[in-house]
């Protein structure tokens, strides 16, 4: 019962998804409102489960004093703080949640991981571009020529390089995406109809039902 | 009143207005079409529509050069008429009023029936293979490097004493990537509970963490050590996408884990996970079924399991016939595809010959847009 009710939702949920897709009846829309609408009270629900999973980590990081324990000082206090200005103040546009801890703390943070991406893209770039194997210098190749042909000094080089770097980029580049993209398609299906069927019970924790 | 233009609208404007219910869409909505002769130059066009009440409402005020205008702003099943003016300086020209017309909700979308038959061939396929594994046949898969790397990965964390870290993306459980990643988290904590290796699973999404949790509970069960379950290595972090990125490179730098794994769904933050997991020498295994971010996984890790793999990585770290069955058939499907794309290129070919133009409505048939 424990496997065979969550096996059954979702084989009578998987079928009803795939036919409201071919479905525009408006009985079929509002099936599919109604889905997505408890999609998000599940979410919501879960959210109180990671937030009393973010709780327990961190106080056992503390207690057990591990390596770090005083950045989980700094979680548990934005945790409260961040609760307790949302629920005092509320989440709408120009109160302190959003101006003070979202404007000015939470986009400059993100701004600055994502900045960080920079330097990490030099790094990466410097390992794949050695050219030791013939494939790693057929991309150093590929790379140079898309690089140099997107900037106005290739042009000034030689006038067909942005011609040459599109071609590049719209041919071999594209078809290579575009077979990728078509065994993920059908990877995704697969994967869907095995999930539906009850074939696939990783998501389950494996084995019969 | 200009008189070419009045005797050009006049004569062309009413045969050429027609009305019809939208077609596969779910109701409240009419399509109105016209034709304007070339030779006229038209300012702006208005729409009016007149219903069972006889009153007459302006629709749209349009652009000279539209063609056609779909109506939202109707109820269904109540009979509706249209009419178009042309506008051209002071004057305007009225057509005549369409035939009567009303709007109604379909019960199939026709338009994607050629999705229904490729989605039928191919779970076909798929349940032949299925079947046909069930009979006991063997089936060839063939060798994927990042996943016959699992094994050694999770041996590595055992000499050493090191943690394994589990990414399972960023995604929600609704991504497919996501589904693929906590087949294969099932099998990498099963490895980890025989070669008792501890496991940290850090998440990004609450239902994704409430899933991974219950899936390495269940793999420790299976691998029959319930007592070397942590559940608090399992746990949720942030909802946000670089406090997360931040988070797993300050729990990577300060675990020094031997293996990372980086399988699911990812964004911009790939190549920040997989660059500081780099600088901790950790062997790095990825997977995830976006193009864009395969590049970032190929430099940065020490095996990438590319699209298509991700999906394949359960069945073949497993190695259940059934699951392996529906490998066989995915292989299939490619190759109907591959066959679809070189008849599709002949037949577009073909239909650039003026007598042979009908060619081209069979390729509509395979038209998804």
């Amino acid at each position: 019962m424990r496997r065979s009710l969550p096996l059954a939702i979702c084989l009578g949920m998987g079928i009803l998804m795939m036919i409201q897709f071919f479905v525009p009846h408006p009985v079929s829309v509002a099936f599919y409102d109604l889905t997505t609408k408890w999609i998000r009270i599940v979410s919501a629900f879960a959210l109180v489960l990671g937030v009393g999973s973010l709780i327990l980590y961190h106080t056992d990081r503390l207690r057990r004093q591990r390596p770090g324990w005083a950045y989980s000082i700094v979680t548990l206090v934005a945790l409260v703080v961040t609760a307790v200005i949302g629920l005092a103040w509320g989440v709408k546009p120009g109160s302190p949640l959003q101006e003070v801890l979202f404007k000015n703390m939470l986009v400059p943070l993100n701004a600055s991981m994502f900045a960080i991406l920079a330097f990490y893209m030099a790094s990466a770039a410097y390992r794949a571009f050695r050219a030791r194997t013939k494939e790693a210098a057929l991309l150093l190749i590929a790379a140079f020529v898309v690089m140099l042909g997107m900037v106005p000094v290739g042009e000034s080089l030689w006038h067909k390089l942005p011609e040459v770097a599109e071609w590049v980029l719209s041919v071999p580049n594209m078809a290579a995406k575009r077979a990728i993209l078509f065994g993920v398609a059908l990877g995704a299906i697969a994967t869907s109809l095995k999930v539906i069927l009850g074939i696939e019970r990783g998501w389950l924790g494996g084995g019969k039902g | 009143m200009n008189l070419i233009l009045f005797l050009l609208i006049s004569t062309f404007i009413p045969p050429f207005i027609s009305v019809r219910d939208t077609p596969n869409d779910a109701g409240k909505s009419i399509t109105v079409s016209w034709e304007l002769p070339e030779a006229v130059t038209v300012e702006a066009l208005v729409l009016e529509r007149m219903g069972a009440d006889e009153q007459t409402v302006t629709v749209a005020t349009l652009p000279g050069t539209e063609q056609g205008y779909v109506d939202e702003d109707v109820t269904d099943r109540q009979p509706y008429r249209y009419r178009v003016a042309a506008v051209a300086g002071a004057d305007t020209v009225w057509s005549a009023w369409s035939a009567v017309v009303s709007s109604s909700p379909q019960f199939f979308n026709w338009a994607r029936v050629n999705i229904l038959v490729a989605m039928l061939i191919f779970f076909a396929l798929v349940i032949y293979f299925i079947e046909h594994a069930k009979a006991g046949r063997y089936l060839f898969v063939r060798r994927i490097a990042g996943l016959d790397a699992v094994e050694e990965a999770v041996g590595r964390a055992t000499e050493m004493g090191k943690p394994i870290v589990y990414v399972p993306g960023l995604g929600s459980v609704a991504d497919i990537a996501t589904i693929a990643s906590l087949n294969i988290l099932g099998e990498v904590a099963k490895k980890t509970a025989q070669y008792d290796s501890a496991l940290l699973v850090p998440n990004r999404d609450p239902i994704v963490y409430t899933v991974a949790r219950e899936v390495v509970k269940e793999a420790y069960t299976k691998a029959g050590r319930p007592d070397a379950f942590k559940p608090d290595n399992i746990f949720f972090v942030t909802s946000e996408q670089f406090a997360y990125a931040a988070a797993v490179d300050g729990l990577m730098v300060r675990e020094k884990p031997a293996t990372n794994f980086f399988l699911g769904t990812f964004w911009a933050e790939s190549l920040i996970l997989a660059e500081t997991g780099a600088t901790t020498g950790a062997i790095q295994i990825a997977g995830t079924d976006s193009v864009f971010q395969l590049p970032f996984f190929i430099t940065a890790c020490d095996y990438t399991l590319i699209g298509e793999e991700l999906y394949a990585a359960s069945a073949y770290l497993s190695r259940e016939p059934l699951l392996l069955g529906s490998l066989k058939g995915q292989d299939y499907g490619k190759l109907l595809i591959i066959v679809i794309v070189f008849l599709g290129s002949v037949l577009l070919l073909l239909s650039k010959i003026p007598a042979l133009g009908f060619f081209s409505n069979i390729l509509n048939f395979f038209n998804v847009s």
